[in-house]
C-alpha cells in the first residue's frame, strides 16, 4: 500500500510545480551544454574553413595549408569499413532474426554481440594491432584500420538490421510461403525490400561512428603527416579524428595550430551533422510512407 | 542447381551470424596471450643481467627496490638487508672506461673476468651488464629480481615502465585513476540524466520530445576527440582559474567532460526503463489520489529502478573504456590520485599514449596488453550485469 503523507492539495500542488520545473530547466541545461559545444567549434571554425582549407595539404609543420589528406583518409577509412562491415552485419542480423531459433545458441550470439558493443574503442586498437598489423603483418595501414573499424560497428549494424526485420509484419512472411516460396526468396524478394530502408538508417549512423574513431586507428591506420596521399590499401594514412588529436596536443606552437584545430573540429562535427540529419529525415520519411499503406 | 545456391547462401548467413562471437573469442586469444605472458616474467629489460658480487647475501631484489638503486635513493645494501656496504653502480660503458680494450678482449669476450675483478676490489658494487656484452658461459652472480606476479601488478603504486634497465609496473594508480574519474562522471551526470530522463518520459508533451530525443542523440553522436578539444580548450582553463591552479588538466575535468558523454547513455536507458512500465501501475497512483509528481517519485522511478540502475552501470562502463577525450585532459601523471584537482591518468590513456613507444614483444608492450585485459574484464563484467538486470526486469 502507498501512503502519502503530505497529502494536503496545496503542498501537492507546489511540490508538483516546484519540481516540474525543477526537471525542465535540469533537461534544458542538457541542451543547452550541446548548444555551446555547437556554438563554440562552429563560430570560432567556420572562419577557417575556406576552399583552400579543404582542398590544400599541411603546410609549415601543420600551422598552415589544409586538411584534404585527412579528408580524404577519413573517406578512405569509412568505404573500406562498410564494404567490410555491411554484408557481414546485415547477414548476421538476418541469421539471428530469420534463422536461429529461441535458445541457448541464440542468447548466446546475442550476449556476444552485447559483449562486442561495449568494449572500449581502445581495445579494438590493441587487437587491430595485435592480429592485422602483427600477426597477419598488414603494417599499419587502411586495410588495417579498416578491418578494425568494420568489426567495431558491426554490432552497430547487426542490431538495426535485426530490428528493421523485426518491424517487418509477420503476414508478409507467411503470404510468401503460401505462394511456395523457400524461406531464403521469401527474405530476398518479400522481408528485405521492406525493411531495407532502416536497415541503410543504421549503415549511415554507423558511418557517422566510424568517421569520429580516433583510439582503433591510433596504432593501425593513423600516420601523422603523410606528403603525398596513399595509392594503395597497404599504406598509412592520415585521418580527421586523428589530425585533430595531434594537432591539439602534440604541436609546438599551439597558437599557430589553434585555428586548424577548429577547423577540423568543424569539419568533424559537420559529418556527424549531416550523417544524422540524413537517418533522422530518411527515418521520417519511411515512417510516414508505412503510415500512408 | 537453384537449390545448392540457396544451401550456400544459407550457409554464408549462417556463419555470418557467428561471426561476432568468432570475434569476441579472438580479442580474448589476442589480448589475453600478450597479457598473461607479462605475469611471471621479470622486470629486467630484455637482455639485461644485474650482476653484484659473490659475497653479497641478497637472494634477491623487487623492480621498486632496482629502481630506487638507479635512481639512487639507496646507497647501501644495508638498507636492502644486505650486508652494510656502499652501493656502486657500473654500466658497460663505465667498464670499457676502466679497463683497457685488451682486458676485455675482442667483442668483451674477457667481460666476465673484469667484472669480477672489479667486485673483489669493490665489494658492493652493482653492474647492470647486456648479456650480449658477456661470454655465454660465466660464473658471475647474476642477482634474480622477483618476478611479476598478478598482485603486484594490481597493488604496486608506481607506474615507471620505461625506467633503465628495469622497469616498474604498478597498475593501482592507472586503476584508481579511472575509477575516480569515471565515479565522478556518474555523479556529476546522474541528476541531470535522472531529470531528463524524467522530463522525456513523463513531462515533456509529444512534440517537445520528439524535438529533444534527436539532440540527445546528436550528443551521443559527437566524436570523443571533439568532446576532448572541447574540454581542452574550454573546460580546461575554467576549472584552472575556478580552482586557481597552475594546471587544469586535472581529475575534474576529466570527470566534467566524461559526464557530458555520459548523459546520452543515462538518459536513453532510463527513459527507456519508465516508459516500458505498465500504464496501470501509473493509473492506480493517480487514482489513489497521488499527485502526478508523488506518482512519479513514489512509484515509477522505484519500478523502474532495475533499469535505472543497467543505465547506471553501462554509463560507468563506458566511462571506464573512454579513451581520447580523457587523455586529452586529464593531465595523463601516474601517480596515485590525492584528488579531484590533480592530475591522473587512466588505463585507456596510457594504453594509448604509450603503445607508440612500446617495442613489439617487449615487456612494456605485454604490460599494456595487461591492462587492455583488466579493460576487457570490467567491460565484460558491466556488461554481464547489465544483462542479468534485464532479464530479470523481462520476467
Amino acid at each position: 500500500m502507498i501512503v502519502f503523507p503530505d497529502s494536503s492539495d496545496q503542498t501537492k500542488r507546489w511540490s508538483q510545480i516546484f519540481f516540474f520545473g525543477l526537471a525542465r530547466i535540469l533537461s534544458i541545461f542538457i541542451i543547452v551544454i550541446l548548444l555551446v559545444i555547437l556554438y563554440f567549434i562552429i563560430s570560432r571554425g567556420i572562419s577557417v574553413i575556406s576552399w583552400e582549407f579543404l582542398t590544400a595539404a599541411p603546410k609549415e609543420s601543420m600551422t598552415q595549408g589544409g586538411i584534404m589528406p585527412a579528408i580524404i583518409g577519413t573517406l578512405y577509412l569509412i568505404l573500406y569499413s562498410m564494404l567490410i562491415a555491411f554484408p557481414i552485419g546485415v547477414m548476421a542480423g538476418i541469421y539471428v532474426h530469420e534463422y536461429s531459433k529461441d535458445g541457448p545458441v541464440k542468447r548466446f550470439i546475442k550476449m556476444m554481440t552485447n559483449n562486442l558493443s561495449g568494449i572500449p574503442s581502445i581495445v579494438f586498437g590493441l587487437f587491430g594491432m595485435a592480429l592485422f598489423v602483427n600477426y597477419l603483418n598488414f603494417g599499419a595501414s587502411i586495410l588495417a584500420g579498416s578491418l578494425t573499424l568494420a568489426l567495431l560497428s558491426l554490432p552497430l549494424i547487426i542490431r538495426t538490421t535485426e530490428e528493421s526485420l523485426k518491424s517487418v509484419d509477420q503476414g508478409f512472411r507467411n503470404g510468401s510461403y503460401a505462394l511456395g516460396a523457400s524461406k531464403l526468396y521469401t527474405i530476398r524478394k518479400v522481408v528485405l525490400p521492406i525493411a531495407f530502408p532502416n536497415i541503410i538508417t543504421g549503415l549511415i549512423l554507423s558511418i557517422g561512428r566510424v568517421s569520429g574513431e580516433t583510439a582503433p586507428i591510433l596504432f593501425t591506420a593513423a600516420a601523422y603527416f603523410l606528403p603525398k596521399l596513399p595509392s594503395s590499401v597497404m599504406e598509412q594514412c592520415m585521418a580527421l579524428p586523428y589530425h585533430l588529436y595531434v594537432i591539439t596536443t602534440s604541436g609546438t606552437e599551439v597558437a599557430k595550430t589553434r585555428p586548424m584545430a577548429y577547423g577540423t573540429a568543424l569539419v568533424l562535427i559537420m559529418i556527424v551533422l549531416v550523417v544524422n540529419l540524413v537517418a533522422n529525415l530518411l527515418r521520417n520519411y519511411f515512417a510516414s510512407k508505412v503510415k500512408m499503406k | 542447381m537453384q537449390r545448392t545456391l540457396e544451401k550456400g547462401v544459407e550457409i554464408l548467413i549462417k556463419t555470418c551470424g557467428y561471426f561476432t562471437s568468432v570475434v569476441v573469442i579472438l580479442i580474448v586469444i589476442f589480448l589475453f596471450k600478450e597479457g598473461i605472458s607479462f605475469i611471471g616474467s621479470s622486470p629486467v629489460e630484455e637482455g639485461f643481467s644485474i650482476i653484484v658480487s659473490k659475497s653479497n647475501s641478497l637472494q634477491s631484489i623487487t623492480s621498486q627496490q632496482a629502481k630506487n638503486i638507479f635512481d639512487g635513493k639507496i646507497t647501501n645494501w644495508s638498507e636492502l638487508g644486505g650486508d652494510a656496504s656502499d652501493i656502486k653502480l657500473f654500466s658497460l660503458e663505465d667498464l670499457s672506461k676502466i679497463f683497457s680494450e685488451e682486458e676485455l678482449g675482442n667483442d668483451f669476450e674477457n667481460s666476465d673476468k673484469c667484472i669480477e675483478k672489479l667486485l673483489d676490489s669493490i665489494p658492493g658494487a652493482m653492474v647492470a651488464m647486456l648479456d650480449a656484452a658477456l661470454p655465454d658461459k660465466h660464473a658471475l652472480n647474476v642477482l634474480p629480481l622477483d618476478k611479476i606476479t598478478l598482485y603486484k601488478f594490481l597493488a604496486d603504486t608506481e607506474w615507471f615502465p620505461t625506467a633503465k634497465p628495469v622497469g616498474v609496473f604498478g597498475a593501482l594508480p592507472l586503476l584508481l585513476g579511472t575509477l575516480l574519474v569515471s565515479f565522478m562522471a556518474i555523479l556529476f551526470a546522474l541528476p541531470f540524466g535522472l531529470a531528463g530522463a524524467i522530463y522525456l518520459a513523463e513531462i515533456a508533451d509529444k512534440r517537445v520530445r520528439n524535438f529533444l530525443k534527436p539532440l540527445i542523440e546528436l550528443l551521443s553522436g559527437i566524436p570523443s576527440v571533439v568532446y576532448g578539444f572541447f574540454g581542452l580548450v574550454v573546460i580546461v582553463p575554467f576549472v584552472q582559474n575556478l580552482f586557481d591552479l597552475s594546471v587544469g588538466e586535472t581529475a575534474l575535468s576529466g570527470s566534467i567532460v566524461l559526464a557530458i558523454m555520459a548523459l546520452p547513455t543515462i538518459i536513453t536507458v532510463s527513459e527507456d526503463a519508465i516508459r516500458s512500465i505498465p500504464s496501470d501501475v501509473r493509473q492506480a497512483s493517480l487514482a489513489l489520489g497521488a499527485s502526478h509528481w508523488q506518482t512519479i517519485t513514489r512509484v515509477l522511478v522505484p519500478y523502474a529502478a532495475s533499469g535505472i540502475s543497467a543505465a547506471i552501470i553501462l554509463g560507468v562502463g563506458r566511462a571506464i573504456g573512454e579513451t581520447m577525450a580523457v587523455l586529452m585532459v586529464t593531465g595523463n601523471a601516474a601517480i596515485i590520485p590525492y584528488g579531484l584537482t590533480h592530475p591522473v591518468r587512466t588505463i585507456p590513456a596510457t594504453i594509448a599514449a604509450e603503445l607508440g613507444e612500446a617495442s613489439f614483444g617487449g615487456l612494456h608492450f605485454k604490460a599494456l596488453f595487461a591492462l587492455g585485459c583488466i579493460l576487457f574484464i570490467i567491460t565484460f563484467v558491466t556488461n554481464y550485469m547489465v544483462d542479468s538486470i534485464s532479464r530479470k526486469r523481462k520476467i
